[in-house]
């Protein structure tokens, strides 16, 4: 497929669960697990989907979103939030901030490739 | 499958993540009491987060669900709607232990200690103010299938109609409205009329904004929570109605959600909780984190010994005398080479003192607490770095070092004031490093040693002599004799009087030194000498006879020689000798080893005075050889333990020299302890 | 050191119904060891004698960097002991398993040769076996009209080694 997603998560086994799945489904998956260190590099590089937690240290997602909007070449790049349950406020801030949608944790890799192939 | 195997891979991580993370916590919470800013709940919070998400992702339900009180406690508290009060820190304190315990009980597939979860469960629910009922457990194990299970749209409804109109960023966010179409088109027989009457003309158009609406119309027997679906992430920008059958006005389907599972708290103490808690073993200790630089030193270092090695092979054919010279020039700097890389590798083992430094703040908050004492630990050189197995071994003895400080040492904040000091008392842990050896200071400013009571106390136990003189420093350190405690009240903390004999034996097993000095009513300071690592020794080569012993410099006090008017005879066996101002032992290892010396009198060889466990000897040999750094090989690899002897060494000969176990001597000297008896000289 | 060869005339390799013994003789009598516990061969060197050791644990040499205990197995059995001198053998063997292998030199009178021991050709040992104590004895064999014993190496070694040292107290 060759489609290329941007993963933001400041817990390691998180990441490694989604790269894992997102790898074996045939997407090229770059990863961070910090907001800052992820804008920077977006700043210099193109994917087809972002996929962001909401709480890290340093930049939240919801601000990497807002921020990520403001560059032109990610003005139409899908953004998914990863969201807990039960935080609609979460999930309306992340939207306001440019977010397409989300996906509700906890969530099992198929559930994973499903909401990214509604985007990608 | 596969996935389910590599699922279980990366569930490992998360177990370390977790521990990390539930450190994170601790550590957190501990500071709280002092500054609750903001970010610091933050950051406590976010960790607890992620240990929910995350157990809740691997299938952990019980860790998820009781994480989640703990996480709705924290979010409640960095919102700033509860104050951050003493009992819930403790609260949550007592949660992150649980926590460990579920972990460590998850990952070692054991059962978990339901009583304590309930408990611990039923207190953080009575901070949060609710009567403890049933819990709901929000950790939903990832559903099987994607689609939620809902009920049934009322009777009689034949599908619905949806109203669409989308805000303008619609198209710009991707929420595609043709792949909504397309999934509803999925679910049944679809309609779509698309409304355009907001477009505008072209020249006020702007091309990423979206204008359209649409009117859709979905036949079928569709639930309601489906189409919710759909339209998941457009809330709020479109209605649905159900179309009813016929034309009988219909009742507006209530929307049922799926009901959050409720699952009751067990309340039953468990019957065989396989002991999580014995499970103490840190997984780790097999096993040692390195700094890539330190790696990287030696992958140097090793490059270089090839090349001079390879340098001097080539020497090696018919050495001709004018070559002598560069040869010896190739083989120092094969020395050297080899010397570094030596201490390369010792330095992989090193650790800074800071994993041993750390475990402190928590026991000093807790002990402080129950002891009703006001405690400020400060910690100094964390950095210092030691031999992973001496951090260890030197754990278990500081923490009885530093219990045994607050508990005895510190007083409480009523009688500090009253003796006019500040009611919070210190606690320093401090570690530098001083010659080739660490050292290690556990201080406190509190009521220091009484010597009156110690002196009369040896005296009681006859470990000394009732017209015996002491300085203030021998008696400072009688407290490290067994069975010594001048405790009136045996708390089950310290002060069973077993405590500090054993940590001195601790320590000179480890080839080290621990000594104490106090000033009463200001304090104590004890300070230890450690080696910095265990599998290479200083050594003083000694001869006896024909056979070649080492021994540790450290255990060393000095080295001299007797006339024969310094000598005594004790009770017509033992011998001992003059030292300035005591009598002391003297072991002749011609006699403990077997072996023909050169000469059995005192005064025809050398007496190493050597000093362990506040005891000292001197240990007649019959020629002192060179002092080199030995790398020590352990008998019991291919023999077994062998008394008095710590280990071999292979000499640069190549031959193999035992290396004399100091406190193991010193110990079976027998009752007639060195130092001890002190008689006046003649 | 002259290298073993196997006997019996055919060159059989080991196989589950026999196993390869190295022999050698010990005051008269022909030993058997199992030859995948045999690591070397090595003539008599200085040792460096252990405190606080029977009479047979002579003491630990440097073998490449191991230190290595060597012990005599004629004072071990009770023999009249020799004086060691050219022709001494030391055979390093490797024994126990997991976490109690270790690594033992044992001085023998000569190494003789490797044979293939049919099991079918051994039988149990008696109660009394020469000099040695039957619970290290395997079995009795015989080849070419010689009577080996085949020694239990690891319950001799580790019995050696494990029983009874005494432990040191001052002799003074």
């Amino acid at each position: 497929m060759g489609k290329k997603i941007l993963t933001v998560d400041d817990s390691a086994s998180m990441r490694q669960m989604v790269l894992f799945t997102l790898r074996g489904a045939g997407y090229d998956v770059v990863q961070t697990c910090d907001g800052v260190e992820a804008l920077e590099w977006a700043r210099q590089s193109a994917v087809d989907l972002v996929l962001t937690d909401v709480h890290m240290p340093r930049m939240d997602g919801i601000t990497l979103v807002r921020e990520l909007r403001a560059l032109s070449h990610y003005k139409f790049v899908p953004m998914l939030i990863l969201t807990t349950e039960s935080s609609t406020e979460k999930k309306m801030d992340g939207k306001r901030a440019g977010a397409t949608g989300w996906l509700v944790k906890p969530f099992n890799p198929p559930q994973l490739l499903a909401t990214v192939a509604r985007v990608i | 499958m596969t996935l389910d195997l590599e699922m279980a891979e990366i569930a490992k991580v998360f177990f370390q993540e977790s521990r990390e993370g539930l450190d994170v916590m601790e550590s957190g919470l501990l500071t709280l009491g002092t500054t609750a800013d903001a970010e610091s709940i933050n950051t406590i919070f976010r960790a607890a987060h992620s240990i929910k998400g995350g157990s809740a992702t691997f299938g952990f339900a019980e860790v998820a669900g009781f994480t989640h009180g703990v996480e709705t406690l924290l979010d409640e508290m960095r919102n700033g709607v509860r104050a951050v009060t003493a009992e819930a820190i403790q609260t949550l304190l007592q949660s992150c232990d649980c926590l460990r315990e579920m972990i460590a009980a998850t990952e070692a597939e054991l059962p978990l200690d339901q009583g304590r979860i309930a408990s611990l469960n039923s207190d953080i629910a009575h901070i949060l103010g609710e009567r403890p009922q049933v819990a709901t457990a929000p950790a939903k194990a990832p559903a099987a299938s994607a689609e939620p299970t809902a009920a049934a749209p009322a009777a009689g409804a034949s599908g619905w109609r949806i109203v669409f109109e989308p805000a303008a960023d619609l198209l710009r966010l991707r929420n595609e409205p043709t792949r909504m179409f397309t999934e509803l088109a999925r679910l049944g027989a679809v309609v779509v009329r698309a409304d355009a009457s907001r477009v505008p003309l072209l020249d006020a158009l702007d091309p990423e904004a979206c204008y359209l609406s649409w009117d859709i119309e979905i036949s079928g027997q569709i639930p309601r929570a489906q189409i919710d679906e759909v339209f998941d992430w457009v809330d709020s920008q479109w209605r649905a109605e159900p179309i009813p059958a016929g034309n009988s006005a219909a009742a507006v389907p209530a929307q049922l959600d799926p009901p959050p599972e409720a699952r009751p708290v067990s309340v039953e103490r468990s019957p065989a909780v396989a002991a999580p808690a014995a499970q103490k073993a840190s997984p780790d200790s097999g096993s040692i984190r390195v700094a890539t630089e330190k790696l990287d030193n030696i992958i140097n270092l090793v490059g270089e010994l090839l090349i001079t090695q390879s340098m001097l092979c080539g020497f090696a054919d018919g050495i001709d005398p004018n070559e002598l010279d560069r040869l010896r020039q190739g083989l120092s700097q094969l020395a050297r080479n080899t010397r570094e890389l030596q201490e390369s590798v010792m330095q992989i083992r090193m650790l800074p003192i800071s994993f041993a430094f750390n475990r402190f703040p928590r026991i000093v908050h807790d002990l402080s607490r129950k002891l009703n004492k006001r405690v400020e630990l400060k910690l100094t050189g964390e950095n210092t770095e030691l031999d992973k197995t001496v951090l260890e071994k030197i754990s278990d003895p500081l923490v009885h070092l530093v219990r045994n400080a607050l508990d005895h040492g510190l007083e409480t904040p009523e009688r500090r004031s009253a003796a006019g000091k500040h009611e919070t008392g210190t606690i320093e842990l401090g570690a530098f490093h001083e010659g080739g050896n660490i050292i290690i200071e556990v201080r406190d400013d509190g009521a220091g040693l009484n010597k009156a009571k110690i002196l009369q106390k040896a005296r009681e136990r006859g470990l000394v002599a009732p017209d015996q003189e002491l300085t203030d420093e021998q008696i400072d350190n009688l407290i490290f004799m067994p069975g010594f405690s001048t405790a009136d009240q045996v708390s089950d903390v310290s002060g069973r009087g077993v405590g500090m004999d054993v940590v001195r034996r601790n320590i000179n097993d480890l080839g080290g030194h621990v000594q104490i000095s106090s000033k009463e009513g200001h304090g104590s300071t004890i300070r230890i000498r450690l080696p910095l690592t265990l599998a290479i020794l200083d050594g003083q080569l000694v001869r006896v006879g024909k056979e070649i012993y080492i021994f540790s410099l450290l255990a060393i006090v000095e080295t001299i020689q007797v006339s024969k008017d310094r000598v005594n005879t004790l009770v017509g066996r033992s011998e001992v000798f003059r030292l300035r101002d005591e009598y002391l032992p003297i072991v002749k290892l011609c006699d403990q080893f077997g072996i023909e010396p050169d000469s059995r009198r005192a005064e025809d060889g050398l007496l190493v005075v050597i000093e362990s466990d506040g005891k000292r000897a001197g240990v007649l040999v019959d020629d002192l050889l060179a002092q080199q750094q030995v790398v020590i090989k352990s008998l019991e690899s291919n023999f077994k333990p062998v008394a008095g002897v710590a280990g071999a060494t292979i000499l640069g000969d190549g031959t193999v020299a035992l290396i004399i176990d100091v406190p193991d001597l010193i110990r079976s000297m027998g009752k007639l302890g060195g130092g001890e008896v002190t008689a006046h000289a003649a | 050191m002259s290298t073993a060869t196997s006997a019996s005339g055919a060159d059989k390799s080991a196989t589950e119904t026999s196993e390869q013994y190295l022999t050698f003789m010990l005051a008269g009598e022909e030993y058997g060891v199992d030859i995948l516990r045999v690591q070397e061969i090595k003539g008599w060197d200085k040792v460096t004698r252990i405190p606080h050791t029977p009479d047979y644990v002579l003491g630990v040499i440097n073998l490449r960097g191991a230190v290595v205990p060597i012990l005599d197995l004629r004072r071990r059995f009770g023999l009249e002991a020799i004086a060691f001198g050219p022709t001494t053998v030391v055979i390093v063997m490797r024994v126990g398993s997991g976490r109690d292998e270790r690594t033992v030199g044992v001085v023998v009178d000569a190494v003789s040769e490797v044979y293939n021991v049919e099991t079918a050709n051994t039988k149990p040992p008696p109660d009394v076996c020469g000099s040695v104590d039957t619970v290290f004895v395997k079995a009795l064999a015989t080849i070419e009209e010689k009577m080996l014993i085949l020694l239990d190496i690891d319950r001799l070694i580790g019995n050696s080694i494990t029983n009874e040292l005494v432990p040191g107290v001052a002799a003074a």
